[in-house]
């Protein structure tokens, strides 16, 4: 064995510190919210109906599931093809494609209080929606948009391009290509782009109080109103008395988060298989 | 027998001429080598054959080119074409999925879907390529978990399943090591029997040792085009006997 020299030491010592830290913020913020969240996990939490007494997080469990679920319905098939699109079609390097860039990049850079504006005035008042969970899922479906258009363009752009000179070679046409052979290989990078928008959507607030409204009860259909996980908390810390219950909603999405993570990558895994 | 006549073929990226009035008979059932030093259009030209420069952008090509006396020019069937007229490339690469779907990809896409017909497309491709013996017991494992050699006989296979009539190679040795190297020339040597083959080389010896005729190129221009043999034994031209010579390149 070498000796190590000082300066490798320093370095060695300043990365190892950092981890550290990084792991210690990550556990102590996981473990506060189950220390306190947990003791307050009773089966009254999960009552279907909200009162006052057991401050049911189910409404809100379910408005959450409702919102994710449509706006990755709205935004993946949408984001997806854009990029192939852009990856695969169009010219490279064409104004077209600069300007749509341009639009995306803005997009991802705009404050989610400014979407939930538009989305109030727009889907809300224009098209008369009102607080619903379709305004609120147009809503954060527009704001996650650039997000998965991104990660899918990029992840598009790192499949190699020997792979679809293979399929060109072997006389494929462009669409047989993509479908067949670079969409395939993209799919974990999508994915992961997906699950980066499932946590934006599921931490998402203020977009979602301004288009959905914060109101705990079970949605009955699309134009209803309602509020998720988040807004819940928002709510009840707020409120003041009921912080306990509050840090439990904190755990449960938590683990609402580490599921619907868990079941895209099985997902993945499912469809890298075939 | 002619398969390929080449009439005056230019061709341009962009504003950079890179071949220049190519004109050139390609035999059939005979192996016909490219060489000259990096840069001088024998890549660009073995492309044009089967059009895999359409995929580049700002690629203009004029002259014809003629393929069993047809012009593979203008509005021609490209995925046609390219059915007709395989493809091996430099790097082998298979793609990410098992040995047998590798193989089925070009009969699938041709329109065989009856498993026991893919079958035997399977099993012939790879013993033409000479890989069924080591892969036979591996068909639905990735095809990503062979050596560098076997992929690049597994390409090889790939391109044999659609049952071309041409198999052009770019450089299809460059990246192997000698033995793996020594057992794709076998290969190509047994294949002339039923396929007209145009291999690009950087290696002399490798256009020796397998080609029937030899185009010698040079900055975009077809310097010399002849029998191997008499090539490189008796170069009519200054440069090509300077290139064969090792006085460049």
């Amino acid at each position: 064995m070498k000796r190590r020299k000082p300066r490798d030491l320093v370095l060695f010592l300043l990365t190892w510190v950092c981890v550290g830290v990084t792991a210690l913020v990550l556990l102590t913020v996981v473990g506060y919210i189950l220390f306190n969240g947990v003791p307050y996990i009773r089966p009254s939490l999960f009552a279907w109906e909200y009162t006052a007494q057991n401050k049911s997080l189910m409404p809100a469990l379910v408005g959450t599931l409702m919102i994710v679920g449509l706006a990755l319905a709205l935004a993946v098939p949408l984001g997806v093809f854009s990029a192939i699109y852009l990856v695969e079609y169009a010219r490279r390097g064409s104004r077209f494609v600069k300007v749509v860039r341009l639009t995306t990049e803005t997009l991802a850079g705009i404050p989610s209080i400014v979407y939930g504006l538009f989305g109030f005035i727009f889907f809300g008042v224009f098209l008369g929606w009102g607080l619903s969970l379709m305004s609120g899922s147009f809503t954060v479906s527009i704001m996650i948009l650039p997000l998965i258009m991104r990660t899918t363009e990029e992840s598009l752009k790192s499949v190699p391009d020997t792979y679809r000179e293979g399929s060109f070679g072997l006389g494929a046409g462009r669409l047989r290509t993509v479908a067949r052979i670079v969409l395939p290989a993209a799919i974990p990078g999508i994915l992961a782009g997906i699950i980066l928008a499932t946590g934006r959507i599921v931490g998402e607030t203020a977009a979602i109080i301004f288009t959905l409204g914060n109101v705990a009860r079970m949605p009955n259909h699309l134009f209803d109103t309602g509020r998720t996980l988040s807004a819940h908390m928002y709510a009840l810390a707020n409120e003041g008395t009921h912080a306990g219950e509050a840090h439990a909603t904190a755990a449960v999405l938590l683990l609402v988060v580490i599921i619907l993570n868990a079941v895209s990558s099985k997902i993945a895994r499912i469809i890298k298989a075939n | 027998m002619n398969k390929f006549i080449l009439e005056g073929v230019n061709l341009w990226y962009g504003d950079f001429q890179a071949l220049k009035g190519i004109d050139m008979e390609i035999p059939a059932n005979k192996i016909t080598a490219f060489i000259g030093p990096s840069g001088c259009g024998k890549s660009t030209l073995i492309k044009s054959l089967n059009r895999m420069n359409d995929l580049i952008e700002g690629c203009k090509v004029s002259g014809n080119i003629l393929l069993d006396g047809e012009s593979i020019n203008g509005d021609t069937d490209v995925n046609a074409l390219r059915k007709r007229v395989g493809m091996v490339f430099q790097k082998p690469n298979p793609f990410p999925m098992s040995v047998f779907d590798n193989i089925a990809y070009g009969p699938r896409t041709h329109g065989v879907k009856s498993k026991l017909a893919l079958g035997e497309i399977v099993e012939r491709s790879l013993r033409d390529a000479a890989i069924w013996d080591e892969v036979k017991d591996r068909l639905k494992k990735s095809a990503l978990g062979l050596s560098g050699g076997q992929q690049q006989r597994l390409c090889i296979a790939r391109a044999l399943s659609v049952q071309p009539d041409v198999l052009l190679m770019d450089e299809p040795t460059s990246a192997l090591d000698p033995i793996s190297t020594a057992k794709i020339e076998e290969l190509v040597i047994t294949l002339k029997k039923h396929y007209t083959i145009v291999i690009v080389t950087h290696n002399m010896q490798q256009a020796t040792r397998i080609s029937n005729r030899t185009g010698f190129f040079l900055l975009g221009e077809l310097v010399e085009f002849g029998k191997t043999n008499k090539l490189f034994s008796l170069p009519k031209d200054k440069r090509t006997e300077d290139y064969i010579t090792g006085r460049f390149g």
